[in-house]
């Protein structure tokens, strides 16, 4: 699935990259828990997260996300949007609550793991 | 290849900053050309264990040793050190306080992930002198690929 299609489902906003949303994601997951992330994160390369400090983006940068949403409106700061820009990762933030867009995300083709075994 | 020997301090007390040094060891590992996995296998060892260091002991140092078959990371810190290395293995075991767990960390699962994502890990604690964790993760030969 596309960032742009993404970005569409979820009404989102995004706040870095703009010009990457041709960048596609196979997979995606959802969490406020980076140790559950760096624990079960296989291939999927998009952060769905209601947590907001710059460990997110770090988290995601060592398992090679392309981009990150934040769900429940919320807004990163600066010096976090900027962390992602260093690491060439798409930002998002969406008005929706974690497990609608998670929901929504998954309605739409977009599923847990790359391999299938959702 | 010669092997490449890495060392990165680990600032201790800000919990916020913390991780820079394993984003400076992921760089490095990708101009060596690594394979994919491991270089995310070793940055979020790496990671997890950098978390840990500023959480419990006030910061450390990282020396990362990269040769042909296998990177070596040593992490050590002079903390208070861990009395129960067993118990502090089991996931859901964890002695940190609020802070690391609005980040998104504290709940017992940094030593568990990173002998998840290590092929051996071994754990060297003297209470009031600090820790070493010394991980390895072997890189596959073109032969295994």
């Amino acid at each position: 699935m596309m960032l742009s299609e993404i970005k569409e489902i979820l009404n989102a906003d995004v706040l870095w990259g703009a010009e990457h949303l041709d960048r596609e994601v196979q997979s995606a997951c959802g969490s406020d828990f980076m140790s559950d992330v760096l624990a079960f994160v296989k291939n999927q390369a998009l952060l769905l997260t209601g947590l907001v400090n710059p460990q997110v983006v770090r988290t995601a940068d060592m398992v090679e996300m392309k981009c990150i949403v934040f769900v429940r409106g919320k807004v990163p700061g600066e010096d976090i949007v900027k962390l992602a820009g260093e690491r060439d990762i798409v930002v998002m933030t969406c008005p929706k609550r974690m497990y609608e867009a998670c929901g929504l995300l998954y309605y739409h083709g977009l599923r847990g793991y790359c391999d299938g075994n959702d | 290849m010669e092997t490449i020997k890495l060392t990165y301090p680990v600032e201790g007390g800000d919990l916020i900053e913390a991780g820079e040094a394993s984003s400076k060891m992921k760089l490095t590992l990708k101009k060596l050309g690594l394979p994919q996995d491991v270089i995310r296998r070793a940055s979020i060892c790496m990671y997890e264990g950098e978390i840990n260091m500023v959480i419990h002991a006030d910061g450390g140092q990282a020396q990362v040793e990269v040769g042909m078959d296998q990177i070596v990371i040593r992490m050590e810190d002079t903390g208070p050190g861990i009395p129960d290395v067993e118990q502090a293995m089991q996931e859901g075991w964890s002695t940190a306080g609020a802070t690391a767990r609005e980040l998104g960390f504290g709940a017992g699962m940094g030593l568990p992930n990173m002998k998840r994502y290590s092929d051996d890990m071994t754990v060297e604690s003297r209470p009031g002198e600090g820790t070493t964790v010394t991980l390895v993760i072997r890189i596959p030969q073109p032969c295994e690929a």
